[in-house]
This record gives structure tokens, sequence and C-alpha cells, in this order.
């Protein structure tokens, strides 16, 4: 038998070298975790603009030269105007500041879509994603989630394929030209739907009701940030965006 | 293996057949369910499974007299959660897509029963050597059941095999289509169920 000062100092050098050999592998393996969470992100960008589909592994140097050759960053205000001088560095997430981070697909020197990133709580964790909307300003062009901490194999499908796929082609706006975002159903849309209700809606995954509600609520507060400037894109009018 | 005499060769042998952590002992259930929709996350996780529980084990069982009793479980906690976090990082910085999809369950290694199962039941009271081997038996035991589910959920509901095509398009042309329930949980609830009814059947094990 151990006496209780030996079984307190046992204890505190388990915990003391558990902790340094922790932290100095983390320290180390940082610069090697970031670079692969940038990289990821980028993908996921590409991922939403539908410039490659991420089906297919690409090498790092062909997305770096794919990202920079269809992507542009750029940010806008609350009014939707396109603000050029603000700082390069662009923001993985959705910031609180007034300014946001749009980043533009362009083909041959037209803008064809613009992704912005979302993010919101789920049921267990954030959801970090982004949305990319055509450039009629309301057609979904693709979304994708990155980063999240969802139970596996229930709200961890949000980003699976099948999940993913079936918001492309929906819209965020009606007819009267008002921000309705994209819904997440419990279950599968009901079969009597209208078609006008039917293009806002997604059906939802079984078991994971409450990520969906999350989903709903961070979309669409997250839309309502880039109404602006998504309304003077629905209304045609072509943004001068920085370096296109 | 002339370098291992015959009882070291049994600590590593029995727990791949006779004493299966999963098939026999009904352990590690949790992620061998989950990780196993394919052939690469299953293989990493095995991995990373096997490291934890040699190290843990190993670390374990040279500690064994100077850890306190009244705080041991405790201790292998720390060790087991240590090695596990390690796992994790070196994860994130090796193949990081594939510790995305195994995402909560690499952490969730800790609470896998197979290794603090292992660190009370063998380490505690077995030589390093011995212990080294108890773990590495019971990480390859654990190791060829998910690798056994995970081809056959791949073959079955993607018909591919580490994402290489495998189902000819031409079946599919004639009406072959993956089967769905594979890619769910339960489908590797069916098959794991399957495989210990073999198994069993083999072995000629039976409950009392």
């Amino acid at each position: 038998m151990h006496s209780n000062r030996y079984t307190i100092l046992f204890a505190l050098l388990v915990c003391v070298t558990c902790s340094v050999v922790l932290a100095l592998t983390a320290g180390g393996l940082k610069p090697v975790i970031q670079r692969n969470e940038a990289v990821d992100i980028r993908r996921n960008i590409l991922r939403a603009l539908d410039i490659h589909d991420g089906r297919t592994r690409i090498e790092m140097d062909e997305m770096n030269d794919l990202y920079d050759r269809h992507v542009r960053e750029f940010f806008v205000d609350q009014q939707g105007r396109i603000q050029s001088d603000v700082s390069t560095d662009m923001p993985g997430e959705t910031p609180d500041s007034d300014m946001f981070p749009v980043f533009a697909r362009v083909d041959n020197g037209t803008v064809t879509g613009y992704g912005i990133p979302i993010s919101g709580a789920g049921l267990w964790s954030t959801l970090y994603g982004y949305i990319a909307i055509e450039d009629d300003g309301e057609t979904v062009m693709g979304i994708t989630f990155y980063s999240h901490g969802e139970t596996p194999g229930l709200g961890g499908e949000v980003d699976a394929r099948w999940f993913t796929d079936n918001f492309v082609g929906k819209k965020i706006f009606d007819d009267d030209g008002v921000l309705r975002s994209i819904t997440v159903v419990k279950g599968a849309i009901p079969p009597d739907t209208p078609e006008t209700q039917r293009r806002h809606m997604v059906d939802g995954i079984s078991g994971a009701t409450m990520t969906g509600n999350g989903i709903n609520v961070f979309l669409e507060r997250d839309l309502q940030r880039y109404e602006p400037f998504l309304q003077t894109v629905r209304r045609g009018e072509i943004p001068q965006i920085p370096g296109v | 293996m002339s370098l291992m005499d015959r009882k070291s060769k049994k600590t590593v042998t029995d727990p791949m057949w006779d004493n299966n952590p999963i098939s026999l002992q009904v352990l590690g259930i949790c992620s061998a369910l989950a990780v196993t929709v394919k052939l690469d996350t299953a293989f990493v996780m095995s991995l990373a499974v096997i490291a934890v529980l040699t190290l843990s084990n190993t670390i374990v069982s040279l500690l064994r007299n100077f850890i306190p009793s009244k705080i041991r479980i405790l201790v292998m906690l720390s060790v087991i959660a240590t090695l596990v976090i390690l796992a994790d990082l070196i994860l994130k910085a090796l193949v990081y897509d594939i510790s995305k999809q195994l995402s909560v369950f690499v952490g969730l290694i800790i609470t896998n029963c197979i290794i603090l199962g292992r660190a009370e039941a063998f380490a505690m009271s077995n030589p390093p050597g011995k212990a080294f081997l108890d773990g590495l038996g019971n990480g390859l035991g654990y190791a060829w059941i998910l690798m056994a589910v995970a081809f056959f959920r791949e073959l079955f509901g993607f018909g591919t095999l580490f994402g290489l095509n495998i189902v000819p398009q031409i079946l599919y042309q004639w009406g072959y289509e993956n089967n769905g329930i594979m890619v769910l949980a339960p489908g590797a609830f069916l098959l794991l169920g399957v495989i210990i009814w073999v198994q069993r059947g083999i072995s000629g094990k039976v409950e009392d």
C-alpha cells in the first residue's frame, strides 16, 4: 500500500509528463496541420463553386492553380457594395465585422458564381462551410461543410454527397424577390408540396432533425448578411470585381 | 517466428482467433460499426488502435510496480488518452482527409474497452515484453475483424475496394445495384453478427 503522499506525487508526475508530451507534439505539428486545413478550405471553396467536384483527388499544386485561375476574393459591406481595399487576409469563417468575404468564380474573365462562407451551431458543434450562388443571384450552385463535430452517420451526413447535392438548383429568393433561404425539412419533402415551396426546400437527414434545424437558422442568417449584394446581382447589375 | 517461444506466440495469436476482442469478447463494437464503411478508414483506424494498444500496454506494464493501486485506472486512462491524442495529431498531419472521415472516432479510441481492458487485465500483471505482444495480438485481432467487415461493406455497398472499382460496369448495366444497407450502420451490425457466427462455428465456442 502506497502512502497518500506518494499517490499524489505519482499522479502529479503522470499529469505533468502527459501534458509536456502533448504540448510539444501539438506545437511541433501545428504548422503541418494548419497547412492541411488551409488546403481543405480551398478544396471546399472549389467544390462549392463547382470548379472541382472533389470526387477525384488532385495534387496540391493543381488545386492551387485551379484556385488562382478561377477564384477571386473580395469583400462586400452591409449595403452590398464591393470593398477592395480591405486587408487581403481572407477569414475562413463568417466574420462578425460588417465586411463580408465573397469568393467569386471566374471563367474566362466572366463571373459565373459567388461563394460565401456559412457557419453556425448544429446539435453538438459549430458547422463551417460554403454556399455558392449562381450569377443569377438566386440559384444554388453548391454547398459544402468542411468542419463539424456532428454524430457520424446522423448529423455527420451533412458533408455527404447525397445531402449537399440536393441543394444544387434550389432558389434562395422567391418570385417576389424576398429572401427565402433554403429549409432542411424533417424527413423528406411531402409529395404534395407545390413547386413554389419545393424549390426552397431539401430533404432532411433522418435522425438528425436538430442538425437540420441548426443549418436552417444559420444559413438564413448568413444569407441575410449578403442579401443587399445578392439583390444587386439578381437585378442583373454586374458587379465590378477587383482583379477580373 | 523462431524468435518467440511457444507461450509468447500464443500471447499474440490467441486474441486473433480463440479469444478475439471483437468476436469473442464483443468489445470495441462501436468503432467496428462506425468506421468500416470503407477499407481505407478501417485500415487507418486499425493502425491507430494497434499503435495505441501496444504502446499503452507496454507503458502501463513498465509502470505497473510504481502505480498506486488506488489510482491505477486514472493513470491508465491518462496514458491511453495521451497516446490517443498523439495518434489523432499525427493522423491530422499525415493523412488529413482520412482523419476527417474518422472524425471523433479516433478520439473515441480512449473509450475503446479493449484498450483499458488489456491494460487492467494483462499489462498490470505482466512484464513489458509480454504486454507488448498481448497488445499487438489484440490490436491485430481487432484489425482483421474491422478489415473483414469493411471489405464486405465497401464491396457490396460501393462496388469498390480501397476506392478502386471492382464490380465491372457491365454488371450495373445488367441491373446489378449496390446494396444500400451496407453503407449504413445496420449493415455493419448484420455483417459482424455473421462473422461472429461463422467464427464461433469454426472455433466451437459456446456461451455458458
